[in-house]
């Protein structure tokens, strides 16, 4: 039951991300982003790590892709289409380079893995790792700044002159 | 054979590799930064595949995925601006004619 879970979210996160990279129609390719986002927080789901399904939901789904949206209809780019550029033959060589060094990294390594069963439901020990002792109180805070600084930014860059 | 760290971390390694195509040879600069976010999840669930499957109950894969999350909402919103931006001053957003900087 699992394993099938895992396989179709697999295939149709890999088919997403295929349809983003080779569709043309900027806008589809939008709504297949949205469509990876979902299956990937599917895979999270898998992994035992249901607090990550409902961040990447909210964030990635709700606010990123709206965001994206957003800046595809402000630049009237989309009636030219997503085609490619000059090094679509290098960028395939490197990216196919990279796949089989990385696949055959994870399939040769001995990996150490343990057997304990895992954390569910992760909220309250997320909560406590994140803000705990000895946890990760001080990169929380500069997480905080650093929204801020990107939003500020982001507002200077966009204002009309 | 039953699901294990290997097959999350290949479905992480072809998401890579895709953002990565989608990155070096779009010409779309939102298509890029769309590619870019590819990347990002699939580097998400190498950080959690690992924190499941290593230390299951310590977390801390999951607490640097949520890091990334944060890193990749404002590297969003900061790409779409200067996206924006460009389109104003040189009326589009083609990578390939930012070529102002260019040596």
């Amino acid at each position: 039951m699992f394993d099938i879970v895992f396989w179709i979210l697999a295939v149709v996160t890999v088919i997403a991300a295929l349809a983003v990279v080779l569709l043309r129609d900027v806008f589809r390719v939008a709504l297949c982003l949205v469509f990876l986002f979902l299956s990937v927080a599917g895979v999270y789901i898998t992994l035992h790590a249901d607090f990550l399904a409902v961040v990447q939901i909210l964030v990635y789904v709700g606010a990123i892709s709206v965001v994206i949206i957003v800046g595809i209809m402000l630049t009237r780019e989309m009636w030219h289409g997503s085609s490619s550029g000059k090094l679509r033959i290098p960028a395939l060589v490197v990216g196919l380079l990279l796949l089989g060094t990385l696949v055959f990294t994870a399939v040769t390594t001995q990996w150490y893995t343990s057997d304990m069963p895992p954390l569910e439901p992760t909220t309250a020990a997320i909560g406590i790792r994140l803000f705990g002792e000895g946890g990760f109180l001080l990169p929380v805070e500069v997480a905080a700044v650093l929204i801020l600084v990107a939003m500020l930014g982001a507002i200077v860059l966009i204002r009309e002159k | 054979m039953s699901i294990g760290l290997e097959h999350y971390l290949i479905l992480s390694a072809v998401l890579f590799c895709i953002g990565l195509y989608g990155v070096l040879s779009k010409r779309n600069a939102v298509v890029i930064l769309m590619c870019v976010e590819i990347m990002l999840n699939a580097v998400n669930i190498a950080l959690v595949a690992f924190s499941r499957y290593v230390v299951p109950t310590l977390l801390t894969g999951q607490i640097f995925a949520i890091f990334v999350m944060v890193v990749a909402a404002a590297e969003a919103a900061v790409g779409i601006a200067i996206i924006i931006a460009i389109y104003r001053s040189r009326g589009t957003v083609d990578a390939e004619k930012f070529d102002l900087m260019k040596w």
